[in-house]
């Protein structure tokens, strides 16, 4: 009567130093007045800071509860809901409030959307979809714990790490991309795709549109999936903004889009672990297809879907919520960072997350992972802080820890303040040296020259940083002012699909587009766009251009380059090349003018998009 | 005027290009059919009546009466929003100890207080679905084998092969003994599954069954419990129709037979249960795992991380299940009113000259039309089917769909309607079956 090999193997991870932590927590929590010694857990990445906005919410809104005077008629209608399409409005819903997350840059097709039971049922469930028993996806380190019970436990697939360093800030490199594969294939391993965490966990950190790019130059170059995790997408809280995959896709010249899936939750960004709700979004259809199928076996509950669709559809809440967690969430960084300043204890610089990448090198006092295990049990024991070793996110240097900041109040985050700085106090008679951090943020334009000599023509993926950095640069001839702008001539346009969007007249079946490309500068986010100085500025600069405006999600265009003379084709947003809706709907266009400020208002309320995902990105490959 | 759009050829898995899923089937023709047409009493009387939907929806006054009289209930999380931090924010796989507690309770109450359970075994997943796979992850081997008996739930080729590569041996039951489970048929199942080189690693039952609407007698779950413990291998007994039993008394969970051998042999024993049935709640995904096996308890909790139920709802069950004086009173009704609709179609079947099997639970009928088809062949079986679904307007599941091994058996739900659309049903039968005897006398004549 003996159990299976799954059930009888570790791979469910519960034996790993991780958990050790959570058990002595457990075992003697922290208390502010009933047990001020105990341990305080630095060791979950929840999200605590925003609960009075949605408590407010609800209590406004009685009616999205099945169980109120005011929701109950609901009851009978939900209770039996078991499409495992998902209510149409949590999907509308969901599908909305990802884009609003990304700012608006992209749209997502909520037909594509599929539930799951949380992320970690997202992960297993995509995991299912594009791999065999055996076969193996390629995942950068540090990596969350947990997904090698999420993604390996039950698929019997295999993880392979593809090692970061903190030379360059933990940044994946196409060298470090290479060698993970170039491995895997000599130990004859068929490796199915690469799974990246953005914004990561555990560094906290943002990947830059170059670092995307060059990783969706790989996986198309191989032919093997990409699986972005963005559960933390909204945690963003400061320079740079975050770059989604489902933005940079759009910009890669034949980027096989089928190789592209999201995962997304609302247990990280609107801090609702509990309530189980995980998002996989595919740009493939057979994905959607049979992931739908499985997502019979995690169900997110029709009471809670309706709950949710109701509030994320109050665009007015989400908005303030997404702004206000966001200031919140950089005031504890701040707090918690500076705080680790007085005693020279530095983190990785990082804009996103619920937690730190706290360095402790220096305090080691063997540079080995053993070395880094002792030094976190008496941080466990003696300073009563359950944070997490670097080792149990397989990260390839000893002396890093994760610590959470986000699940707690500014309280007991004083008070473990106090117990690090009087525990490193006590390690360290001289201080540490501080060590200054190269940023990783963001390409510095003006750092780095223009180039022409490194380009190749015939290269159609990016091979190396600075290649990387050309093609930005001719996506954004703004910022090398050294070409004159890509000429264009549209050839044709579709547009079909059922959300808000603005077009620029002289795409479609109108002649002259006007030969410039806008980038983030000209067209600040929807939220920022609040003073009538900016609305004039961007008035001014599209005065000679009459704005177009349609319910639609997706806009495909075709284009010649006059200067190659290559007929080229762009899939300007939100959309995808294998949509499921391919017959385009052409309707009226409504032209706005934009003579005055309340046109602009008129547009911005309608839930537009910003403009620069709407200039078709040109990348010349040619010389 | 298209775009030529490059279409890479991208591998996905063998699990996602398979069709084990089962949703391929022709049987699907019929949830079309409706979903094209459905019935409306006003505006569209003519539409297809859908009977192929086990769902309960006899009972659901009571439910909401129940939340319009406790306010409270709404207070501490809806108005108040005090307990919402604390509630979203739980993610213990263990589930709500509340909630937990109240499920043990209420599945004892369910089985007349014959039999306890304890709520540390009480491992909770979302819905019924998960459940069966999750269990069947931590049985089998991919290429193992479960054995069930004929006619089973559809469902079941997803739900146990699909993502586990096991599969399902039939255990061949059919009408000569109303369909029961005999030791003769339990061995004939193992030896076909030996044959084909497969590992047997239990036996899975549904009780009552879906599609048959019975209850398995004592002694023949007695038979079941012996030849599992003689071939050394797991029990999962699925009991998520046991509050849908039209009286209490006739049903026996295996887990009285449990307590009755004092436990022996039962870390083989693992129940199945849900409240989409029972309490009519299938949207809100609450399905359980009872195990008495400590290791499958350990890891099924933990495997539950992938279909955990959400806080909210765990909630909104706990207070409503610890209520007993409710739960008592909505099974009584419930069971109660589910007797009368099974009176109805049965009576309504007979006099247009169908007989049924004699069920006792359950939320359809096991229709005998075996006498009317062409030829007795699945073939025979699908065309009736299909007239019955175009010319008819019925929705009804065919017995092969269930794996069944004799033609001309039907599955019937009457509980997703009101009781009107039940009579119109009943009433589009009658006349089918009048045009039948007529053009029958004509022939002949």
């Amino acid at each position: 009567m003996a159990l299976s090999k799954i059930a009888t193997n570790d791979k469910h991870g519960e034996n790993s130093p991780y958990f050790d932590g959570w058990k002595a927590y457990d075992s003697n929590p922290f208390h502010p007045t009933k047990n001020t010694q105990g341990v305080i857990q630095m060791g979950l990445a929840e999200n605590q800071l925003c609960f009075d906005l949605i408590e407010e919410w609800i209590r406004n809104n009685p009616k999205a509860s099945i169980c109120t005077a005011e929701g109950v008629n609901w009851f009978k209608y939900i209770a039996n809901f078991q499409d495992y399409h998902g209510l149409p409005e949590f999907r509308n819903a969901v599908a909305n409030f990802m884009s609003k997350v990304r700012g608006g840059r992209v749209r997502f097709d909520p037909d594509r959307i599929l539930m799951s039971g949380g992320a970690t049922g997202a992960n297993e469930l995509i995991m299912f979809c594009l791999a065999d028993a055996g076969d193996a996806f390629l995942v950068p380190s540090p990596y969350y714990p947990a997904f090698v019970r999420d993604l390996c436990w039950r698929t019997r697939v295999q993880l392979i790490p593809v090692e970061c360093h903190s030379v360059n800030n933990f940044m994946i490199t196409r060298e470090a991309l290479e060698e993970a594969y170039k491995k895997a294939k000599d130990d004859n391993i068929n490796v199915k795709g690469l799974i990246i965490t953005n914004p990561s966990n555990p560094l906290g950190t943002t990947m830059d549109r170059e670092t995307l790019r060059s990783i969706v130059g790989f996986i198309n170059e191989k032919n093997i999936h990409l699986v972005c995790d963005e559960i933390y997408a909204a945690t963003v809280f400061s320079a740079p903004c975050f770059v989604s995959v489902s933005e940079v896709m759009h910009e890669i010249e034949h980027c096989k889009s089928d190789l592209i899936h999201i995962i997304y939750s609302l247990s990280k960004d609107l801090g609702l672990p509990g309530f189980r709700v995980g998002i996989v979004y595919s740009y493939n259809d057979g994905v959607v297809n049979s992931g739908r199928k499985m997502s019979s076996f995690g169900l997110v509950s029709s009471q809670t879907q309706h709950f949710l669709a109701a509030m994320l559809s109050d665009e007015n809440f989400v908005e303030r919520f997404l702004a206000e967690s966001s200031r919140r969430l950089a005031a504890r960084h701040s707090q918690f960072t500076k705080g680790l300043e007085k005693v020279n204890v530095t983190c990785l610089p990082s804009n996103a997350g619920l937690f730190c990448w706290m360095n402790l090198r220096n305090l080691l006092k063997e540079k080995t992972f053993e070395g880094e295990m002792m030094l976190w049990r008496l941080i466990i024991n003696e300073v009563k802080l359950n944070v997490s070793p670097g080792s149990a996110f397989g990260c390839s240097e000893p002396g890093w820890y994760r610590v959470c900041f986000a699940n707690m109040d500014d309280e007991t985050v004083d008070v473990a303040l106090k117990r690090i700085r009087a525990f490193v106090g006590k390690e360290t008679a001289k201080p540490v040296e501080l060590k200054r951090w190269k940023s990783n943020l963001r390409l510095s334009f003006s750092s780095r020259r223009f180039d022409e000599n490194v380009m190749s023509p015939h290269s159609p993926m990016p091979h190396s940083p600075l290649t990387t950095l050309l093609i930005f640069s001719h996506s954004f001839p703004t910022y090398s002012n050294q070409k004159s702008p890509p000429k264009l001539e549209i050839c044709e346009t579709q547009t079909h699909g059922v959300s808000p969007v603005i077009g620029l007249k002289g795409c479609p079946l109108y002649p002259s587009i006007p030969a410039f490309t806008y980038d983030e500068t000209h067209f600040p986010r929807t939220s920022e766009m609040k003073n009538k100085e900016q609305l004039t500025e961007l008035r001014d600069n599209l005065k000679t251009s009459t704005l177009l405006s349609r319910r639609s999600t997706t806009v495909h265009v075709t284009y010649k380059d006059t200067e190659s003379g290559r007929i080229k084709s762009r899939t300007s947003m939100g959309g995808h090349y294998n949509s499921v809706h391919q017959e385009p709907e052409f309707g009226p266009f409504k032209e706005i003018r934009i003579d005055d400020d309340n046109s602009w208002t008129n547009l911005y309320n309608m839930g537009t998009l910003k403009l620069q995902s709407f200039i078709y990105r040109y990348e010349s490959m040619g010389p | 005027m298209g775009i030529e759009i490059e279409q890479p050829c991208v591998e996905l898995s063998n699990v996602a290009v398979s069709e084990t899923h089962g949703e391929n089937s022709p049987y699907f023709a019929g949830w079309k059919a409706y979903d094209e047409n459905p019935y409306d009493e006003f505006t569209n009387p003519s539409g297809v009546i859908q009977m192929g939907l086990a769902e309960n929806q006899v009972s659901f006054d009571l439910i909401e009466k129940y939340l319009e009289e406790h306010p409270e209930e709404a207070s501490t999380w809806g108005n108040g929003a005090s307990g919402f931090r604390e509630n979203a924010l739980f993610q213990d796989y263990h589930g709500l100890k509340t909630f937990r507690t109240a499920m043990a309770s209420f599945m004892e109450q369910v089985r007349g207080g014959r039999a306890k359970f304890d709520p540390q075994r009480i491992v909770l997943t979302a819905g019924a679905t998960a459940a069966n796979e999750l269990l069947t992850f931590i049985l089998a081997n991919p290429g193992d084998a479960l054995l069930v008996p004929t006619p089973y739930y559809p469902g079941f080729d997803r739900d146990l092969r699909w993502r586990t590569g096991v599969n399902i041996v039939p255990i061949n039951c059919d009408s000569s003994n109303n369909f029961q489970i005999t030791p003769e048929a339990l061995e004939a199942s193992y030896k076909d599954a030996e044959a084909m080189n497969f590992k047997v690693r239990g036996v899975l039952i549904t009780n009552p069954s879906n599609p048959l609407g019975i209850t398995i007698p004592r002694e023949v779950l007695e038979e079941i419990l012996d030849f599992v413990t003689r071939k050394n291998i797991h029990l999962v007994s699925d009991e998520i129709y046991s509050g849908s039993v039209f009286s209490s008394s006739e049903f026996t969970s295996v887990a009285e037979i449990l307590e009755a051998r004092e436990n022996r042999n039962a870390e083989r024993v693992h129940i199945v249960y849900s409240l989409s049935k029972d309490l009519g709640l299938p949207g809100f995904r609450v399905g359980t795992i009872y195990s008495y096996n400590d290791k499958v308890v350990t890891t099924a909790r933990r495997m539950s991380s992938f279909t955990l139920i959400s806080s909210q709802t765990q909630h909104l069950l706990a207070s409503m299940l610890s209520d007993e004086r409710f739960t008592e009173s909505y099974m009584e009704t419930n069971r109660e009113r589910l007797r009368k609709r099974y009176q109805m179609i049965i009576e309504g079947l007979r006099s247009a000259g169908i007989e049924c099997l004699n069920g006792n639970a359950g939320l359809f009928c096991w229709m005998n039309m075996s006498p009317l088809l062409e030829k007795p062949t699945r073939e025979g079986e699908l065309e009736l089917w299909n007239t019955i679904l175009l010319q008819v307007k019925l929705n009804i599941s065919p017995g092969s769909s269930c794996h069944c091994s004799e033609p001309g058996w039907f599955r019937v739900c009457f509980a997703n309607m009101s009781e009107h659309t039940l009579e119109i049903a009943l009433q589009r039968i009658r006349d089918f079956m009048a045009r039948i005897r007529t053009e029958t006398e004509t022939e002949s004549a």
